[in-house]
């Protein structure tokens, strides 16, 4: 029990299934496929048509980040001052569809946008519509919060449960507004909690395929663009590791940015 | 006021959160070929659904890979969990953090990287990507979960637990399996769970892994491509039904564990 020589076999794995395939990465990044050194990957992606994806990916990722946390934030304080058995059947109830696969749960809403899909028909009743809802900008952002909401609701949940209820009371006591309590108590308090969930729905949001090409009638984000490189008609891995490589590093970059606020964040992300 | 407001806006979530999979559990009782007109009951749904043998076929490649990976990397990540245990601080923290790059990175570069990976070494020897490359690549990113799982049970265990068991005749294979391995456990456990469940629900990296080799996930993936057979409203809602009885059976447990401990507490 002393001894270190257990985690001998996972080092080695480590090595060949985690450190290699990112060299791999970083290898075809650089290599084109006559073997020699290339930036035509780079180039490709510079493109202002690329660009533009690039950009609109993080955009849509950072819209979705947005409305799950407006829509998480007060939920997981309503359910974190429940009795606690309501709770614990609340938050089963929360992540009951997250444990659906993300693809059956696109497929719902394909049926529920469609042109007469039933959210078209509802409209139809009280004379409105139909509207053009598949194939447009808000139905990715209305998949993608779908999808990734559960992820931002538990770890604010998570932090919120720890809250003593008197601090909001003595707080309220002593003069504070409803904005009071939440700018002086919940929000610091809740901090660590918002943090995570930033980064668990933003990550998986931003690097999404699948999503937009079916919800946004084959409009690309970044992640189809990488799936079309790799396993399209046409693959071209060096094109395809650079974009991968562009995107691991925005993303570490952000992450590394967000965890200078928060030290223990991997606490958080076990549900 | 203030509490009907709050039931009002949990009651407003819930309906986001549940109205699409309500949707599909209505359809999939739908009589007519009519995604959009439910003209009656009717099973024919989930009779096509038992009668298509790709779906079967690829139900149980999932259960076993989620099975085999679960167990070897719950295997390697307890024992990964114990060999950082007893490394210095510094260099803990370096393999806990390279150990974490699946977590940390988006799944499709983890997916994309395996695949150049396999490939690379695949290729030359004429050899494609199947049930194995899927296997490996599950185990990769599942054992993180798991040494996240078990490292915490180790913190909290008495140190002094294991060199009492040495102290009073135990080897340490035996101090390991009757001391230690039981303070562990509920994390070992947890890990499992959560290690399996993940492999079940892996698309991306499966995707990118897989070949001609087909997951549930994926094969559902290839049903998404126009025209969509309806069977795959009975699909989500026995997906949905069994995913509540686990839960519900889980939830049960957990509930009378809590109970029998408050009573253990309180006598």
């Amino acid at each position: 029990m002393k001894s270190k020589v257990p985690a001998y076999p996972y080092f080695g794995w480590m090595a060949v299934f985690t450190i290699i395939p990112m060299l791999f990465v970083l290898y075809f990044a650089f290599i084109g496929d006559d073997g020699q050194f290339t930036l035509d990957g780079f180039r490709r992606l510079a493109d202002p048509y690329m660009i533009a994806i690039f950009l609109k990916s993080l955009w849509l990722a950072l819209l979705t980040t947005i409305i799950c946390l407006l829509i998480a934030y007060p939920m997981a304080y309503i359910l974190s001052r429940m009795k606690l058995n309501t709770q614990r059947t609340m938050m089963l109830l929360v992540m009951l569809p997250m444990w659906m696969n993300f693809l059956l749960r696109i497929y719902a809403w394909m049926m529920l946008l469609e042109n007469n899909g039933l959210i078209n028909k509802l409209l139809g009743f009280i004379g409105l519509g139909p509207f053009q809802l598949i194939g447009t900008t808000g139905a990715i952002l209305a998949g993608m919060a779908y999808n990734f909401l559960p992820f931002m609701v538990l770890p604010i949940y998570s932090v919120m449960t720890k809250i003593d209820g008197s601090l909001i009371e003595a707080s309220q006591d002593l003069g504070c507004n409803f904005f009071g309590v939440l700018r002086r108590i919940l929000l610091p308090l809740s901090f660590p909690g918002v943090i995570t969930g930033i980064t668990m729905v933003f990550v998986p949001a931003a690097s999404t395929f699948v999503i937009s090409q079916r919800l946004g009638g084959g409009e690309l984000m970044i992640g189809d663009v990488i799936e079309m490189y790799f396993v399209g008609a046409e693959p071209n891995f060096n094109t395809g590791a650079s974009i991968s490589l562009v995107l691991m590093l925005v993303i570490l970059i952000g992450m590394g940015i967000m965890n200078l606020f928060d030290k223990d964040e991997m606490e958080g992300m076990l549900i | 006021m203030k509490k009907v407001g709050s039931k009002l806006y949990l009651g407003l979530v819930f309906l986001f959160l549940y109205a699409p999979i309500l949707v599909m559990i209505f359809f999939s009782f739908n009589a007519s070929s009519s995604k959009y007109k439910f003209t009656g009951f009717s099973l024919r749904w989930y009779a096509r659904l038992f009668n298509d043998s790709a779906l079967m076929e690829a139900l149980l490649n999932t259960l076993i890979v989620a099975f085999l990976a679960a167990v070897l990397a719950t295997v390697l990540g307890t024992m990964a969990a114990i060999g950082f245990h007893n490394m210095k601080k510094r260099s803990r923290g370096i393999a806990m953090n390279i150990s974490n790059i699946p977590i940390i990175n988006p799944e499709i570069v983890t997916g994309v990287s395996l695949m150049l990976l396999f490939v690379a070494v695949l290729r030359p020897m004429g050899l494609q990507l199947g049930f194995f490359t899927v296997l490996l690549s599950h185990i990769a990113f599942n054992t993180p979960y798991v040494i996240l799982n078990v490292a915490p049970k180790l913190r909290q265990m008495d140190k002094n637990l294991y060199e009492a068991a040495l102290d009073l005749g135990c080897s340490p294979v035996q101090a390991f399996r009757k001391v230690v391995l039981p303070e562990i456990m509920p994390g070992v456990t947890a890990g499992a769970l959560m290690a399996f469940t993940y492999s079940l629900d892996d698309f991306i990296i499966s995707y990118f892994t897989s070949g001609t080799f087909q997951t549930l996930p994926v094969y559902i993936y290839s049903l998404l491509k126009k025209p969509i057979p309806l069977s795959i409203n009975a699909l989500s809602t026995l997906l949905f039904l069994l995913v509540l009885t686990v839960l519900l059976i889980t939830n049960i447990k957990d509930i009378r564990q809590s109970r029998r401990e408050a009573r253990g507490l309180a006598g």
